[in-house]
Parts: C-alpha cells; structure tokens; sequence
C-alpha cells in the first residue's frame, strides 16, 4: 500500500527525523492559508500523487508570493500530471501539499527496503540524490553504499556512521544523518514498510540533515497489525476494478489488451497471459479467482472483467485441485445468467471432477466453447477474437 | 528413494483445528499420508479424524516421534508456529499459509539459522513423493511414482506441469512447492542439491516466476553443478512492471526480475526452456532422450 508524501512526512516527524513545515490542501484556499501560517516566501507547491518523477512534470512549483500561491494552486488543483510512472493518461491532482522553502547545500539519496536475496532489510545510501536512483545505479553502481541490518540489533550505530562518512559528510551533519537513518530503520521495521526512501534528503547550509521528500510503502500482508496507517490509504489514487477486485479476496491486475482471463492461482494466470500472448493474442487482465472461490467470487470476478470495455473474449482457465470444477462450471453458468455474455467465452477445466464440470457446460443453452488443454483454449479464443494489432 | 519425503515420513498438523487444517488432514490422510500428530494451543487432548492433538509442538514430538510438520496458521500466527515446528527439533517444516508479513520471514529466517530443520514455503501448496507421502494442498490424483523432480514457486502452475508429466506417463520422484513469496525458506539450489543425490531422479522441472533473481543463481549453478537435464519455464513473460502479480514476491521491479532475464539465465546454463506453459512436459520428454 502506497500513501502520499505528506503523510510520509507525518510518519517521519513521528518517528524524529526532521521535515519541512508543511500543511496539506484540498483546496486553492486552503494552500493560500497554508502559506500564510508557514510565515515568510518562498513556499512550495507540491502536488500529491502516488507516482514519482512529480518534478520533471510539473508537479512541484516555487512560490515567492502568496498571489503565485494561489495561481499554482489553481492550475495543480484537477489537472492530469502525467509522469513517467503514471502512464500517458496520468493521474488526478486531487491533493496539494504547502511546505517552507529550504536552503539545500546538498542533495543525498536514502532508503531502506526488504532485500529478497539477503535476506534482510537494507539501508541504501548515495550522494547522487534528488535524481532517478535506477539511473545511478545504472551508470554510476559505485555512488551507492548499502548496509545490511541485523534482523535482532537492527541497525547499528557504526554502520550509519559508516554510511554518513561514505557519503562525504562532515561535521554535525555526520550525528545528524546517523540519527536520522536509525529512525528511518525504526519506522520501517514498526510499520512493516516494503519501502521507505526520502529522495532528497539535503543537508542545508546550516548543515542541518533534512528529508526533502517521502515515500513509504507497506506490506499488505502486515497490514493487519497497523490500523493507524490503514487508514491513510487514498482510494482515488488506485485502479477501481483492481480495488474492488481486492475488496472480494480477488487478485486483479488491468492490462491493455482485450481477451479477458479468469484463472486460479497466480502462476497459472500468469501463464495464461503468455500463452495468449504465445499464439497471437493480447492478454486483458491478469485475475486469480484464488483456491477457495465459490460462485459469487466467480460471478464478481466475471463482472470485473466484462467491465473492461476492451475485451472481446473471455478465457477461463482452471486447473481443479481443491477446487472443483463442477463449482467453478456453476459459478460461470450462473454468472453469465446473471450478467450476460456478450462476448466469445471459453472455457477449459482440468483436475478435480473435471468431468461433472465438463457435463455442467455441456447441458446449458449457453453458448460456451469448451477446450481441452491451455494451448487448445488460447487458440480457440484468438481464433475468435482476432488477433488484436 | 525420493527427496524430503517418504512412507516413513511421521507428520504433525500445525493448526489442525482450524478450518484448512481439518479439511487437509483429512485429504492427506486418504492419500496415505503418516500423519501422527495435530497441534493447537489450546486443544491439546482433543481428536481431529482420529488424530491426536497437542498444545505444543515439543509435547507432541515427544509423544509421536514426528520429524515433520506442515503449517496452516493463520498468516498472523504463522512465523511464530514456523518457529517452534524448529525449535522441537523437526526436520522439516512446510508453510503453507499465504500473506505472513514479510518482516516476519525475515526474523524466521534469523532463526532458521544453525539449526538443522529444512522449511519449505510459506506460501507453497507443499511437497508430495508420489505413492508415498503428500504433505500440503495439492490434489494426489494428478500424481505417480517416476523419475522426474519438479521445483517450482507456484500451485496450480505446477499441478497443470504434473498433469502434462503424467499424461505423458513421466511420473514424479518428488514435487517441491518453494513459495511464492520474496523471503522463503529452502531455495532452488538447495531442493537442486537434493535432486542430484537422488538417485530416482532422472531429470528436473523448473518453473519459475518474475520477481527476484532465485532462477539465475538456480542457473549458475546448474551449469556449474548438476548433470541431470533440466526442463525450465518462467511464468510472468508478459507482466508489467511494478505490479504484484497475485504473489507477494512476483512483482518486476526496477527492470529487474523479468522472465526474459530468467529465461536467458537459464537457457545459456543448457537448460532447454519452453516459452509455452502448454510444453512444459514434452519438453521435459524431449529433454530426457537428448
């Protein structure tokens, strides 16, 4: 789960590490009195989206007055930002974020995130900050510095202080970074982030060590021990079929091309998607109805798919283990009564009372090409679809 | 012979009372599964199917002699369940729940460490030796006795892979579900290392997935290592990135993690990789006789 820079930052001054002073707006109003509460220009304008690259698009403006307050406001407010991790049709400004200007001397990188392959949780550091850290790893691997935590001690000391000296620190600044990351560490590990990353965090020229931005994601599976921060979450910044695809235990991904795909299980559902691909096709969603589905979670699921008005087909796929196909073959009959099929669908079941649930589809009225194997339902499906250009 | 598991395998059900765990029990049962034993904190001197249940993993090893155990804990109470199938002594712990916070598995791991019990998952339908022993979730019937290794992060995936060995009358020494999540207990190497001294095994499956780079190192070191040829397919050819793809840990980021890269790895490790989840067991066929 993502949240917005502005309750990052509300999470980071909890936990000790220093933020601008800033308000939230919802309106032009709000970000004209924002401004008037945090005392001298500049202010910045800070649109709130979950997506990064906010900056090269627009997204972040410098105030030096309150009238210029208002304009940015006014023109962030509603408008689409399209960045580059927003796709082309970008995403609704519905949220702004007032904040005091700061005199940045330096520009840092910091994170911490989950590292699968050690293991463990990993401080990520680098002196190139305020830029795309994909891109410095790319081109310059030697300008970031990682740490790995002790899962029992947590970071030490040391290793931060390591950290702030390969990051060329000097001086107060030094204590200050040290404080800074074993707070990060602490929210990251008591809010069961999947990310935390402050990009940039700048030391001043003060030499003070601030996070200029925020961005922390958390683990849905450790969601259920922070009701706090579960409450943070902006629907409007989520796709509505995958959220209420999510709010019936469905997992749902919207993709771009028009043969609709029930499955369960994910690798299966992945799979479906490239053999589609395989033979042609393009793939319209990715949709694990899970193992237990019965036949309301088939009916949601099959409302959800028919939704996307790119699809042209529908391809079920269900590899019967626990679940049995002659569920699923009543779920999708009962389904398509209550929705209405408007569109080519096959159907393949294999495993678990394969044969019941053959018979099932077998003795409707209703028109449902059954297929024998994966490869004979991806084809059957293009075959009637056409192959999407 | 087989890897992990065999009839002589003795099986405690971790969280036997619950729903999934009663519902298993009894289908494990059926397939001929030894299962000794059932642990809940609380109903310990019950029965579930006839088995006995145990308030703690330690009282119930000392009662059964078990040397495994599978877990269907809630994903809130799981890692500690994980724990103390460890700290009894088990050899083999197999998670089967889905959604343990990540942080948690890490703390698992920690403990995991210098002590001598092989955990399989979480997140993972568990592993079956055909005709033997089937502990976990997945459907018995698809499987038989044989000469192929199957190692894979996902289920029905993998039941759809079995069902192609099957129909082709390729049988299965041992099916291994490692998980579906980013942190997770033994690896493709360490079920390869198994594989290798088993000597019903003639040659392996490997499905893998996007997220991580656990099938590249998997391919190092098969081509470094291991002499029984390999059948490989990696799920996720078309996912986008920066989206979980249903898994916890099947999410591209950063460009890394793709199944082209997956794919790449593997093939120039000799391994012969099809591109259609449809041939993954006429690959292995073809695989054998080269």
């Amino acid at each position: 789960m993502n949240i917005h820079e502005y309750q990052s930052k509300q999470l980071l001054a909890d936990y000790g590490v220093t933020v601008p002073d800033g308000h939230p707006a919802f309106s032009v109003d709000e970000a004209v009195e924002a401004a008037e509460t945090l005392g001298e220009a500049p202010w910045v304008v800070k649109a709130q989206i979950h997506a990064g690259g906010r900056g090269k698009a627009g997204g972040i403006k410098i105030a030096e007055s309150q009238e210029q307050v208002r304009e940015y406001a006014d023109e962030l407010l509603g408008s689409q930002l399209v960045t580059h991790q927003t796709g082309p049709e970008g995403q609704t400004v519905r949220r702004l974020y007032i904040e005091e200007g700061v005199d940045i001397a330096n520009e840092l990188y910091m994170s911490l995130i989950v590292d699968r392959d050690r293991e463990g949780i990993v401080l990520m550091a680098s002196s190139e900050g305020g830029v795309d850290i994909e891109q410095v790893a790319d081109e310059t691997p030697e300008k970031i510095h990682k740490r790995l935590a002790d899962p029992q001690l947590g970071l030490a000391e040391f290793q931060a202080r390591q950290m702030a000296f390969d990051l060329g620190l000097e001086g107060g600044s030094v204590f200050e970074a040290v404080e800074t990351m074993r707070n990060l560490y602490d929210l990251f590990t008591d809010l069961d982030c999947s990310l935390a990353e402050i990009n940039p965090l700048v030391v001043t020229g003060d030499g003070e060590v601030v996070a200029l931005d925020g961005k922390i994601n958390f683990d849905g599976n450790g969601l259920f021990r922070h009701p706090d921060i579960r409450e943070l979450r902006d629907e409007s910044e989520e796709d509505e079929a995958e959220l209420e695809a999510k709010r019936h235990g469905l997992s749902y991904v919207n993709l771009d091309g028009n043969i609709g795909c029930m499955v369960n299980g994910a690798g299966l559902a992945m799979s479906t998607m490239d053999i589609i691909k395989h033979y042609g096709g393009q793939p319209a969603n990715f949709l694990d109805v899970g193992g237990g589905a019965d036949t309301e979670t088939v009916a949601t699921a099959f409302k959800i798919i028919t939704q996307d008005p790119e699809v042209q087909g529908i391809f079920i796929n269900i590899f019967g283990g626990i679940m049995k196909c002659d569920v699923i073959a009543n779920g999708v009959v009962n389904a398509v009564e209550e929705v209405g099929l408007e569109v080519p669908l096959v159907v393949r079941l294999a495993g678990t009372n394969v044969e019941k649930g053959r018979a099932i589809l077998e003795e409707t009225e209703l028109d449902i090409i059954p297929a024998d194997s994966m490869a004979d339902g991806a084809q059957q499906i293009i075959d009637v679809v056409g192959i999407d250009e | 012979m087989s890897i992990l598991i065999d009839d002589d395998t003795r099986v405690l059900v971790q969280g036997i009372t619950g729903e999934t765990g009663r519902f298993h029990t009894e289908k494990m049962l059926e397939y001929g599964t030894n299962i000794v034993g059932g642990v809940t904190p609380g109903k310990g001197g019950t029965e579930v199917q006839g088995v006995p249940v145990f308030d703690t993993v330690a009282d119930a090893v000392e009662e059964t002699d078990a040397d495994a155990s599978v877990v269907y804990v809630p994903p809130a109470f799981a890692a500690d369940a994980i724990m103390e199938g460890a700290d009894a002594g088990l050899d083999l712990v197999i998670g089967i729940t889905e959604g343990i916070p990540v942080q948690d598995m890490v703390e698992v791991k920690q403990f995991l460490q210098g002590r001598e019990t092989h955990f399989v998952g979480p997140n993972c339908p568990g592993v079956i030796t055909p005709g033997e022993s089937k502990i976990g979730i997945m459907p018995g019937k698809i499987h038989q006795t044989g000469p192929i290794g199957v190692i894979s992060r996902s289920g029905t995936l993998t039941y759809e892979a079995v069902g192609q060995l099957t129909a082709l009358d390729l049988g299965q020494s041992t099916c291994v579900g490692i998980g579906g999540d980013p942190v997770n207990g033994i690896d493709y190497i360490n079920t390869l290392e198994m594989f290798a001294d088993d000597d019903q095994t003639e040659g392996v499956v490997l499905i893998g997935e996007i997220g991580g780079t656990a099938e590249q190192e998997a391919a190092d070191w098969i081509d470094a290592n291991f002499d029984k040829p390999v059948a490989g397919f990696i799920a996720g050819q078309t996912a986008p990135e920066g989206k979980q793809m249903g898994h916890a840990g099947a999410i591209i980021s950063g460009g890394s993690g793709t199944a082209e890269a997956k794919m790449k790895a593997l093939e120039s490790a000799g391994i012969a990789v099809t591109p259609t989840p449809a041939d993954i067991g006429k690959t292995m066929a073809d695989a054998l006789e080269a």
